[in-house]
């Protein structure tokens, strides 16, 4: 069966190419458009580590064939990360001890800035369902929380604890 | 990734039309994929056996929730965040709404159906307890027509159902006759999200006409509306003994058989006692 | 003078690629020409291999095959006993069991070549768990399944019994448990006779895969070279099965002549790469009516799988942690690791003592009730002391006050009015909730003379600049090694923070600093690395530089250096703390140069419709010596408490004749976000003379109590005894029916 084209915009920029209809995202976004920050945690949307925007809204990439991406807009790890406005985001995660071995953090980020952008200032149990979809071995989560609790109400810099 | 991707074969038809028209001329050789959050798992352990897949996630006729007088009727297309951000529906379906905020994260509630929970079949899926005990119903559409059956009569055996090669699952209707009713919902699955359910209750009741609906997940090779129970409750008969003799739980590697029927029959008890 | 660096939450070394997207991990790369490669496992858990079929509708040619026969070197994986082959030959001893790799330009074509491989296996009759190995009907390993034995004596445990006013016995198992690192197990390898074998990949001990790769291959030391990538998680995950990956990956790349990528999928890497070892525990002891522990019998067995790996070592800690931090004149500890026909378990933070120490503090409340006492109290009455005595005759000579630590978590917790109002409201209530606690320490850095064994090495180098760079084969995997070691070097050299930077570990450029294990990274490569720095500032003192310079000065002084004499590094090698002495026949003296020790206590809910549990509110009080990194730091005890409520209520292995039937995230179920209780973390910090800036280890400990603690708040709450783990909702139920039968 043969490759068709697919058209979609990434990061703000338009690519074409050819896929398989049901290649996962995943692999279209780290193998074709080469955008290796997305990661594979577990391949059955169970983890979150793979994360993405499509047309807005959080999906896990590794559960979207690519037919279903053509004509999408497409936000991955490397979007956000040019972005100014989500500085707040990373400099939280930075000084809470939001990010350990780093593998989940893409997409808590994705998650993160998901929730953010629909409700700047959530409570804790609002971050905890917005995030329970992205798996964390390495914090306990804490630290996670109250990277993001941070970045929402957009606290002043300073020791993260205490 | 387990499978052989080349080997598979989406198409993406533009219309309603298309789809059933596709569906007619070939009937068996297509079948349905909505938001992918069942068959992508399977694709992924290699474990998809059919290869040819219809993408009817675009299709707007298959979208939108219209509320009328006595029903209100949610296309199948309705993602857990649709029915989530619909506050009409939460207040007067708030078993919908918890089954939704309980179906995996936030990514899975984006792109996961009401529809595709309904058609994949799956015994442990968590809306259709609640839909059952609403007394949904479903309309299946196909080039030849459509028709509406009750939910409850929709799910024929394990992973088998009412629906023709060439039909596709369109509309889903609940009456909107349990706003004073008491609504009971509860998903046991250990952790308190992201889980499958060990046992799922759903259940509606009228105390002051003694009316009442239950509906189990997870117990029997399909969701089951508990028929015997509610009747054993209307006839003031022992409801629990009642529900034993209804459900067949199974053990696997999530649960035991004896831990789904004696959670089931306390959930039924603080049901009853809500 | 530059402000102090230590006991500052700096930010993370790699934390901004991490937060971009940046930051590269083994399956991000790729090399030109590269190939893919898969393994092909045993279906059976023991037999013969009958015949290896090879389905005709595969165009086999365009693959590179590698069976047991291709192998250049020894056929085994270099670590201990070296009895687990890196390809099984003629028999499989247990499922997954790797048997032929295939690699292939095309990923997808891949998985098809795997599926149509077919190995056929004459069964032999296998042993699933520790008590039909101990029982000794089937033998799987050796003579009689026994991989190792140990044994600990102190004071005279036989005459001990007819004094005691109480005996109590208790049996606790637990289950196995899987790491369960968010980055699945991966590795990329470049291979030739001529070059040499050089790997990429997820790893915590660099030197581990290069010494099992020059075994494999016959290669010596430098045609073999093993470079960590930005590692996802390993938790002892990535201790010793790395191995196994990056030697198949170089067996493939030295055949095709193709650099050759290996990535587990998730229900690959959960069936076949190791977990926690099963184990079962026994406990006999002996009290005074007053609460005084007179004697402590402890057999404990933990389950290794089919090869030995590293369980002797897993078995000695476990074994050393078994008596706890109690003061005990009589204790004997008997332990085995034995064979079973399961993949083989491996290290797991915590490396046998979460196991044993489950077992030690849930007997404690057991011997606790028995004696009509408080737990607390009757921890209180025996908790060792300065001077004192642990079971392998180690003479305590920290300063520690197990007791302080006990008042600080009652106090936090609230522990006694909670369980008071607990115990009034308990009764009425849909909703049970209780409190436990658990005491316990564990042993920094390796066990007895390992240390010196491991004679580890770090060097420190500076450029004409003044900027230091750090080479160490201690890798970075998420806990913060980056960071701290950078912390120390600038500290120590008094230069700024960002004048450090740590070479990516690289067995080419770096020395062994030892394994990433074993909580020793800050407290002996810390150490290390403090004193490579203090070396470097000392060759400079000698060279111009002024005892109070500035950053800049120091800067100045490296440029003369460099500029008159060249290359400017120092090293340090290992040396063990004065006084330190181990006797390994015996099992006795001191088992570690120091302990962290803590005092967890847990409150945790139990639903009596559906028999869950859940943890509500949690306080980890323990000393650590002085804290480098305070986030760094509580991430840690907050990480390992959240494993540790995993372990001890959601997390089960499911076992189908020795294979991992529920091998999806799906299905073995971790805490998420919804999960977490919140944690209170404590730390009260006695600086260790021997320890970097006083740091000792902190990595496993908290793996350690929150389980018992969990289970002693559900017996709390409930009236109900586990003794095993994980204590799920269906055994939690099935224990109330048997107490209402």
């Amino acid at each position: 069966m043969p490759k068709v084209p697919i058209a979609l915009s990434v990061n703000g920029e338009r690519r074409a190419f050819a896929a398989w209809p049901m290649a996962r995202l995943l692999d279209v976004i780290r193998q074709e458009l080469g955008l290796t920050g997305t990661k594979e945690g577990c391949g059955e949307g169970e983890c979150g580590a793979c994360s993405v925007l499509l047309d807005g809204r959080l999906v896990n990439s590794c559960l979207v064939p690519a037919r279903q991406a053509d004509g999408a807009e497409i936000t991955t790890i490397e979007g956000i990360a040019r972005r100014r406005e989500w500085d707040g985001v990373r400099k939280a995660f930075l000084d809470c001890g939001g990010a350990q071995c780093g593998i989940c953090t893409p997409g808590m980020i994705l998650a993160t800035v998901s929730l953010l952008g629909q409700n700047p200032n959530p409570s804790e149990a609002d971050v905890r369902r917005a995030l329970a979809g992205n798996l964390c071995r390495c914090t306990g989560y804490l630290r996670i929380f109250e990277a993001v609790a941070r970045a929402g109400r957009r606290n002043p810099p300073g020791e993260c604890l205490q | 990734m387990r499978a052989y991707i080349p080997g598979y074969e989406l198409d993406a038809p533009r219309t309603l039309g298309e789809a059933l028209g596709r569906l007619a001329a070939e009937p068996g050789r297509w079948r349905p994929f909505a938001g992918g959050t069942d068959l992508m798992v399977l694709l992924e352990a290699g474990k998809l056996d059919h290869r040819r897949f219809l993408s009817i996630w675009r299709l707007n006729e298959l979208q939108g929730i219209e509320f009328a007088a006595e029903w209100v009727t949610l296309g199948c297309l309705t993602t857990y965040t649709d029915v989530l951000r619909h506050d009409r529906l939460r207040r007067e379906f708030p078993m919908l709404a918890a089954a939704a905020a309980e179906t995996g994260g936030v990514a899975t509630q984006n792109r996961g159906t009401l529809g595709g929970n309904i058609a994949n079949a799956s015994p442990a899926a968590d809306t259709p307890p609640a839909l059952l005990a609403y007394d949904a119903e479903v309309e299946l559409v196909s080039a030849r027509g459509a028709r509406w059956l009750p939910y409850r009569e929709f799910h024929t055996g394990y992973k088998t159902m009412q629906l023709q090669p060439d039909e596709l699952l369109a509309r889903i209707r609940l009456p909107r006759s349990t706003t004073r009713f008491k609504h009971y919902y509860r998903k046991v699955g250990t952790r308190k999200a992201q889980a499958i359910s060990k046992v799922c209750f759903a259940g509606v009741k009228n105390d002051a006409t003694g009316e009442v609906r239950i509906a189990l997940g997870s117990v029997a090779p399909v969701p089951l509306r508990c028929s015997k129970t509610e009747a054993a409750i209307r006839e003031g008969r022992d409801a629990v003994a009642a529900l034993a003799s209804e459900i067949a739980p199974i053990g696997d590697t999530r649960s035991t058989a004896a831990y789904r029927l004696r959670v089931g029959q306390n959930l039924l008890q603080e049901f009853l006692h809500a | 003078m530059v402000q102090s660096l230590i006991g500052v939450s700096v930010p993370r070394k790699e934390g901004r690629d991490k937060l971009t997207g940046k930051a590269l991990y083994v399956d991000d790369l790729r090399f030109e020409g590269m190939i893919y490669g898969a393994t092909v496992r045993s279906p059976a858990p023991r037999g013969r291999i009958k015949a290896i079929r090879f389905d005709p509708q595969i165009s086999w040619a365009e693959f590179t095959i590698v069976r047991a026969s291709d192998i250049p070197g020894a056929n085994h994986i270099a670590l201990i006993t070296n009895d687990q082959p890196c390809l099984a030959d003629s028999v499989v001893n247990h499922p997954e069991e790797p048997v032929l790799l295939l690699a292939h330009p095309d990923r997808y074509l891949l998985e098809e070549a795997r599926r149509a491989v077919t190995v056929e296996i004459d069964p032999l009759p296998a042993v699933f768990s520790i008590e039909e190995s101990l029982r000794g009907d089937t033998i799987v390993w050796g003579d009689d399944n026994v991989f190792q034995k140990l044994g600990v004596e102190k004071g005279n445990v036989d005459s001990a019994w007819s004094d005691a006013d109480l005996i109590v016995e208790g049996e606790y198992t637990t289950g196995a448990q899987e790491q369960l690192y968010i980055e699945p197990q991966g590795m990329i390898a470049t291979g030739s006779a001529e070059w040499g074998v050089t790997v990429w990949g997820s790893m915590q001990c660099p030197y581990y895969v290069h010494k099992a790769l020059k075994t494999l291959f016959g290669l010596p030391d430098e045609k073999v070279r093993i470079i960590q990538t930005e590692t996802g998680g390993g938790f002892g995950g990535k201790e010793e099965y790395p191995s196994m990956i990056a030697a198949h990956a170089a067996l493939l790349a030295w055949k095709s002549g193709q650099p050759v990528k290996i990535i587990y999928d998730r229900a690959e890497d959960m069936a076949a790469t190791t977990k926690r070892h099963p184990s079962r525990t026994r406990h006999r002891t002996a009290v005074s009516r007053d609460g005084k522990l007179l004697a402590m019998e402890i057999d404990f067995v933990i389950d290794g799988g089919a090869y030995c790996t590293l369980s002797p070592v897993v078995l000695s800690r476990g074994t050393i942690h078994a008596a706890g931090p109690y003061q005990c004149p009589n204790v004997r500890i008997t332990s085995r690791a034995v064979a079973t026909s399961a993949p083989p378990h491996g290290a797991f933070r915590g490396f046998g003592a979460p196991q044993s120490i489950f077992a030690l503090e849930r007997q404690m409340d057991k011997v606790a009730a028995a004696l009509g006492l408080e737990p607390d109290e009757f921890r209180r009455r025996n908790f060792l002391k300065t001077g004192e005595t642990t079971a392998t005759g180690q003479v305590i000579r920290e300063e520690i006050d197990l007791a302080a630590l006990l008042d600080r978590a009652l106090r936090e917790s609230d522990y006694h009015a909670k369980q008071a109002r607990f115990a009034r409201e308990n009764g009425r209530n849909r909703i049970r909730r209780g409190m436990g606690l658990a005491a316990f320490f564990h042993g920094a850095g390796f066990t007895g003379s390992g240390e010196r064994n491991l004679a580890s090495v770090v060097e420190v180098e500076a450029t004409a600049e003044g900027r230091i760079r750090i080479l160490a084969s201690s890798t970075e995997m998420g806990q913060g090694t980056n960071t701290i070691l950078t912390q120390i070097a600038a500290e120590t050299l008094g230069v700024p923070y960002e004048w450090v930077a740590i070479a990516q570990p690289d067995t080419g450029e770096v020395p062994n600093s030892g394994p990433t294990v074993a909580s020793r990274t800050c407290m002996v490569v810390g150490r290390l690395v403090e004193s490579a720095a203090l070396g470097l500032k000392q060759t400079l003192l000698g060279a111009g530089l002024g005892s109070d310079d500035s950053p800049e000065g120091f800067a100045r002084a490296c440029r003369e250096y460099t500029a008159r004499r060249g290359v400017l590094r120092a090293r340090s090698h290992y040396e063990a703390p004065p006084g330190v002495s181990w006797d390994d026949e015996k099992y006795q003296g001191d088992a570690y140069g120091t302990y962290a020790w803590a005092v967890h206590v847990a409150e945790v809910s139990v639903d009596t419709v559906t028999c869950e549990a859940s943890v509500e509110d949690f306080v980890a009080v323990q000393e650590v010596g002085r804290v480098i990194h305070p986030v760094l730091a509580r991430g840690q005890i907050e990480g390992g408490v959240a494993q540790a409520i995993g372990y001890a209520l959601y997390e089960n292995v499911v076992w189908r004749d020795g294979r991992m039937a529920n091998a999806q995230m799906t299905n073995y179920i971790i805490p998420t976000a919804a999960d977490v209780p919140p944690i209170r973390v404590i730390f009260e910090e006695r600086p260790y003379p021997y320890g970097p800036m006083g740091a000792k280890g902190i990595g496993e400990l908290p793996m350690d109590g929150p389980a018992p603690a969990i289970l002693n708040a559900i017996e709390s709450a409930t009236g109900i005894s586990l003794a095993s783990l994980p204590a799920t909702p269906e055994a939690l139920m099935a224990a109330l029916e048997q107490v209402h039968a």
